[in-house]
């Protein structure tokens, strides 16, 4: 998407935009808002997760849609690979235990097959969660902000970035405010690597 | 209604009117305010009407500001034990198992006992925050984070003695299926093998759950730590001494919340908190907790049919997995009371959020489980009459309940058998009381009897089943060594040094959680929320 390039003052690119909301009710509110105003790069920034804010950002399914995909894979991974293991060991070097044939046997292969499933799938549910969500990253434009990181304590935020389409400093300032924001602020990206 | 409304109290608190003033009322039994039994009300989950930032503030302080003298005694004497297991480890290392009171008859005895007490501990952690979690317990925030962090190092100790009592520990990589030097692959047929990996993966998958738990509190301490440095308010760190003598304080040159900068930095992956995060981290913890519930189950059913497809008479029964099953989580809550009940004195502003309420829902949880495994032992008395088996009848009958001095067929270890039913089966029975269940003393009374009775139960089914087995010619008895009994002593050791360091430096609470759990948390709180109702308002036609 061909989206301008905005500038402070003093030269530094700037990431977008931030604003403050009082309490989960309004940024919930103003979360609606912005949805409805088409913007696409935005977020939420709240202390714990908001009742039902997926749907007052419009992203319900669609952002952990191929995250759940990811983690079936790794569940089916880790039992197919489990129980593949223990097979071919039986193959490799067949241990006889109560006369029963060496690898046609399976069920004494079940723990095993079950622990790995549950263990590849608790990687998989970290991980993917990590890496759909961008992280772990090193720094972000936001953190420049002192106001921002309130928002692990207890202040609610929006934020709009310069890359959406749709940005504009003095239209999205006014939706911002018309929103219920009170502290609208523009954040700089010195890095210029938004 | 003669009280004031709610929504009042949260609009005045959020207009900063309003604090945290609301003391809990003068009579008695509602405790700290949050016994109420009527219920039509919910009991409030955080007392004293604690804001967001005041919850921060709680749980961060715990980590931010020195702890009392308390901590560093407890912590020294801590420490000095769990070295006394360390040294004993060594010596065994270096001597070999013959250090321990094993014999022909008796070849698993403390080793075990102490490996299935500490993992039946370590899983009251993830019982509470998964189970509790699927369930929808809120309840489960005051205690959840402590409880993951002490099945940790729960486990850490019971891995301790599976891998010690190999005997020759540098063979202990042949349980990993690797082939060994004659290309022999391990005996995947085995639940001994099984419980490798049961254990392993147990571990793992806590270690995860705890991790994920703890990346956005992990993100609070970071920022706090930032916008101190950033504001120019941090100090410099000083070493004083745990006693208070006239010497000199050394300063070093570095400023503390840089450094908690640093590790909280790097340990929270650069969470911001960003609602497109929480979503998928909402429905990632969700799969973990949905995931660990059978794991937890499955785990403690794996080491008891370590006994139980074994044909001793005394483990070869089906009911071991549920019992088992029930028996750890029954001792991992008498655990997590017994760490948690001194906390809540010692910790400033701690039993705001662990109130007398969850210490009285964790009491009937001791209470249900306790007669769970009650059951279970009544059960294998009805199961060694009803199967006819000479063997089994007489194992129950007379090696566990009938004392020797009755009886010559009886049982040297009857004293074993008995301290278990009377600190399992008898002590929780007292929580029938209301008045018991909410004293914080009775509790943790109770906590300690728990523990010492499931110890007691592992070592009644290890060494009473073993050393009088099939044939009277090889009958024989154990009796443990100081060494036997320093490791145990000192795996505790180790086991509270984690538990202090833990206390001392991470999030004692779910920080986001129990904000997510307070009134005025959730949009729905706030009344001035007519857009939402609209609708609903036009299709029943009230408007």
């Amino acid at each position: 998407m061909a989206s301008v390039q905005y500038q402070t003052e003093s030269g530094a690119k700037v990431f977008g935009m931030l604003a403050e909301f009082a309490n989960p009710h309004t940024l919930s509110e103003g979360a609606k808002k912005v949805r409805d105003a088409g913007y696409r790069k935005w977020d939420t920034h709240a202390p714990f997760p908001v009742h039902e804010m997926e749907e007052s950002m419009g992203i319900v399914g669609k952002a952990i849609a191929p995250m759940m995909f990811v983690i079936g894979c790794a569940a089916i991974c880790g039992a197919g690979g489990g129980y593949l293991m223990q097979y071919l060991i039986n193959v490799d070097y067949s241990i006889i235990v109560q006369g029963k044939p060496t690898y046609q046997a399976w069920e004494p292969f079940i723990p095993v097959t079950f622990e790995l499933g549950i263990l590849f799938t608790a990687f998989g549910s970290l991980l993917s969660m990590l890496a759909f969500n961008g992280l772990p990253r090193h720094h972000h434009p936001l953190f420049n902000s002192d106001n921002f990181l309130r928002c692990t304590d207890d202040a609610f935020f929006i934020s709009i970035e310069a890359a959406d389409g749709k940005f504009d400093p003095d239209q999205t300032r006014r939706l911002l405010e018309e929103a219920g924001a009170t502290n609208v602020e523009l954040v700089e990206d010195p890095e210029g690597n938004a | 209604m003669s009280e004031i409304n709610p929504d009042q109290i949260n609009a005045e608190r959020l207009a900063g009117l309003r604090r945290s003033a609301v003391r809990s009322p003068a009579d008695p039994a509602l405790g700290d305010g949050s016994l109420n039994d009527d219920p039509g009300k919910q009991a409030p989950l955080v007392l004293n009407n604690r804001s967001f930032h005041d919850i921060t503030e709680i749980v961060a302080g715990y980590s931010e500001k020195a702890p009392g003298f308390w901590w560093f005694h407890a912590l020294g004497f801590a420490a000095t034990v769990a070295s006394i297991a360390q040294i004993m480890i060594l010596y065994l290392i270096i001597t070999g198992v013959g250090v321990w009171g094993l014999n022909n008859q008796v070849d698993w005895a403390w080793d075990i006992t102490n490996f299935v007490f500490w993992i039946g501990i370590g899983h009251a952690g993830t019982l509470i925050s998964a189970i509790l979690c699927l369930l929808k317990q809120q309840w489960r925030t005051a205690v959840n984070r402590a409880a993951e962090a002490m099945t940790i190092f729960a486990v850490i100790c019971a891995g301790i003695f599976p891998g010690i009592h190999v005997g020759r520990v540098w063979f202990a990589w042949m349980l990993f299926p690797i082939p060994n030097y004659n290309y022999i692959w391990p005996n995947f047929r085995s639940p001994l093998l099984w419980d490798v990996f049961a254990v392993s993966t147990y571990a793992t998958v806590s270690l995860l759950f705890w991790y994920m738990g703890m990346i956005p509190d992990f993100a609070t301490f970071r920022d706090r730590a930032h916008l101190r440095l950033r504001q120019n308010k941090s100090r410099f760190v000083e070493l004083r001494l745990p006693v208070p003598l006239p010497l000199p304080t050394i300063r070093l040159p570095w400023r503390g919340d840089l450094i908690r900068a640093y590790i909280f930095g790097f340990l929270s992956l650069g969470w911001r908190m960003s609602g497109r995060h929480w979503y998928r981290y909402e429905k990632a913890y969700l799969i973990l907790a949905g995931i660990s519930t059978p794991l937890v189950l499955s785990v403690h059913s794996i080491v008891s049919f370590d006994f139980a497809t074994s044909v001793v008479p005394g483990w070869h029964t089906t009911i071991f997995p549920p019992y088992f099953v029930a028996g750890a989580v029954f001792g991992g809550f008498a655990m997590v009371l017994l760490l948690m009940i001194p906390l809540r004195a010692l910790l400033p502003n701690f039993a705001d959020l662990l109130t007398l309420r969850h210490l009285e829902n964790m009491a009937k949880i001791l209470l249900v489980t306790g007669m769970m495994v009650g059951f279970a032992y009544s059960m294998e008395f009805f199961i060694a009459w009803y199967s006819g088996s000479q063997f089994e009848s007489d194992a129950f009958l007379y090696n566990r309940a009938t004392p020797i001095w009755l009886n010559p067929r009886g049982a040297p270890y009857w004293w074993a058998y008995y301290a278990m039913i009377t600190c399992n089966v008898i002590s929780p029975q007292i929580f029938w009381f209301k008045k018991m269940r909410r004293s914080p003393m009775a509790i943790w009374i109770v906590g300690f009897f728990v523990t010492i009775g499931m110890w007691f139960e592992r070592f009644v089914i290890i060494v009473t089943s073993i050393h009088r087995a099939f044939l009277p010619g090889e009958w024989g008895m154990f009796f443990p060594t100081p060494v036997d009994i320093l490791t145990f002593v000192g795996s505790c050791g180790i086991f509270l040094t984690l538990f202090l360091l833990f206390v001392r430096f991470f999030p004692i609470f779910p920080i986001s959680e129990i904000k997510n759990i307070i009134p005025g948390a959730s949009p729905h709180d706030y009344h001035d929320d007519h857009h939402d109702h609209d609708e609903a308002h036009a299709a029943e036609g009230a408007h």
